[in-house]
């Protein structure tokens, strides 16, 4: 009886940890966009405006929950419901430090993709559910732009998976630090088994990786559909897509979708190819930097901060650059993406096959 | 096609470096100075942001906000109501027996103003009402923080005069008028009688 215990408390802390992440995340995001516009952003409610958020959210409980007469209302009241557990079920797969992962999935990578597609689902039955022409509108660019975008996230990732011939996410952890099981060489030829840190990256155990990585995480801004792939909300254009009929609870649920989503894209980034929860010091001569800074906590720390970093810069990127059209999005991703994908797909199985 | 992706890349990168930029310069506080300052266009450090009920922007006593309006200066000659374009000036002038007063200008008033309401919502604060009174007592002050919670209040009432006043002035006037007419009558009464 006790693993269910784990089970429900690990779910609990999962879900409280996104429904925090996502109060911080608006508060740093104001922030940050109001830093980069120079200005100040919420000051008033608490020192520095901490509280904010928190008053934020309070607000959006007491709202009503108001369902358009013409809306399906089956669809429009299970959406949002779909869209956060879609997120919400990724984060099980995700290892967070040494022998801690919520659930150890031999198919880990392979279960967080799919997973985070029925996300995909719940936007278009909140989009046709609306019986809005820009929720349909915002729901079909957001499908278009989400299944678009999965085959060059795809590709990027199976050659990570080609290189770490695992599936498994606390596995291809496990490979990039001191702990590793296997001979893990610094660009195919150093090697840094003992060594560690931020040698033994991904990204740096297979340089192609890189490329790999900014194809990964510009995927990964258009699967969350952060700016400049935000095409599906468009409030210039849409009001604001698929959520423009949600109020209260529901609207509140969406945008913790959102912010989840931040996150678990993120950190898979971080766990794929820049080291998971491994140190990014390495063991120098006798200082054990490495040695000193793995354990449970450290992890938890290590994941976090490379999780919040990609984070960090998926919000700089948002308050940067423009919206893409349509179009254009569409020739990136196909034109561009997709046959670098590709390009790195084949680099990876020349890379196993003569350097490792 | 691959140097379209690596210009892309170049000028995102353009872009991220000018945002990162801002966002770690100083965000040290405006420090509010007056638009005719010189500096006021050379100031680029720092957040952009006037926090208002702490800090205001310095404005001219003679502002182009809220309307005044001087009563004891007012010689009810009606102009303003006259040319505002959204007629949001509302006056009724009771003639004065006799002159009563001069204003401070030196000009002899010889009308009561027994209503002089402005509606401040209608008021498109064009400023022409300023420009033709003649007496230069009705001005745009340095007010404009202006929120009231009934819209009735946004009517400004300008007239000292106190109804039972603007009776028994209305009241003398026609009296005083009565007289003539009938000193009129009698004087030509007298003047046909007298051919």
């Amino acid at each position: 009886m006790d693993f269910y215990l784990t089970y429900i408390l690990s779910a609990i802390g999962l879900f409280s940890f996104s429904a925090l992440f996502a109060l911080f995340g608006v508060y740093a995001e104001r922030k940050v966009s109001a830093f980069i516009q120079d200005r100040l952003g919420p000051t008033e409610t608490g020192k520095f405006g901490t509280l904010q958020t928190f008053a934020d959210i309070l607000k959006l409980v007491q709202k009503e929950l108001i369902i358009p007469a013409a809306a399906d209302k089956l669809l429009f009241i299970l959406a949002p419901g779909i869209i956060f557990v879609a997120v919400y079920l990724g984060f099980a797969a995700l290892p967070w430090a040494p022998g801690l992962v919520p659930s150890k999935l031999n198919l880990g990578l392979y279960y967080f993709f799919a997973i985070i597609s029925v996300e995909t689902l719940g936007i278009l039955m909140a989009g046709w559910g609306s019986n809005n022409k820009y929720s349909i509108l915002g729901a079909m660019r957001s499908i278009a732009q989400i299944i678009s975008y999965e085959i060059p996230a795809g590709f990027a990732l199976i050659s990570v998976v080609m290189i770490a011939q695992t599936l498994n996410l606390q596995d291809i952890a496990t490979q990039q630090g001191i702990l590793a099981t296997e001979k893990i060489k610094f660009l195919g030829y150093w090697d840094v088994t003992t060594t560690g840190g931020v040698l033994s990256w991904n990204i740096f155990r297979a340089p192609h990786l890189i490329i790999a990585f900014v194809i990964y995480f510009i995927s990964s801004l258009a699967e969350s559909n952060r700016a400049p792939f935000d095409i599906p909300e468009a409030e210039s254009e849409l009001v604001s897509g698929f959520h423009t009929e949600y109020s209260g609870l529901r609207f509140g649920l969406i945008f913790l979708a959102e912010y989840s989503m931040m996150f678990l894209v993120s950190m898979v980034g971080a766990i794929l190819f820049l080291g998971a929860w491994n140190t990014p010091l390495p063991n120098i001569g006798p200082v054990h930097l490495a040695t000193w800074t793995t354990g449970t906590a450290w992890g938890i720390l290590w994941i976090g901060l490379k999780s919040f970093a990609l984070v960090g810069v998926q919000m700089w990127i948002r308050w940067t650059l423009p919206r893409l059209r349509v179009d254009q999005l569409m020739n990136l991703c196909w034109k561009v993406l997709t046959p670098l994908a590709f390009v790195c797909m084949l680099l990876s199985g020349i890379w196993r096959l003569w350097l490792m | 096609m691959i140097k379209n992706a690596f210009n892309g890349f170049i000028t995102a990168w353009k872009g991220l470096a000018l945002t990162i930029r801002h966002l770690f310069a100083s965000n040290a506080k405006r420090t509010v100075i007056p638009v005719s300052d010189d500096n006021y266009f050379k100031k680029l450090e720092g957040t952009n942001t006037i926090q208002y009920p702490a800090q205001k922007l310095p404005i001219p006593e003679v502002g182009r906000y809220q309307l005044d309006v001087e009563i004891d200066d007012c010689i009810v000659c009606d102009l303003c109501a006259k040319i505002c374009p959204v007629d949001c000036i509302d006056i009724e002038s009771i003639k004065a027996t006799e002159a009563i007063g001069q204003t401070s200008d030196g000009t002899t008033k010889r009308l009561y103003a027994a209503k002089f309401d402005i509606d401040m919502a209608k008021c498109m604060y064009c400023g022409l009402c300023t420009i033709v009174c003649p007496t230069e007592c009705i001005t745009m002050t340095n007010l404009y923080d202006k929120s009231v919670f009934d819209i009735s209040k946004l009517t400004y009432q300008f007239s000292d005069m106190t109804p039972e006043d603007a009776a028994e002035k209305k009241q003398l006037f026609e009296k005083q008028q009565a007289e003539k007419q009938a000193a009129k009558l009698a004087a030509m009464q007298k003047k046909e009688g007298g051919a």
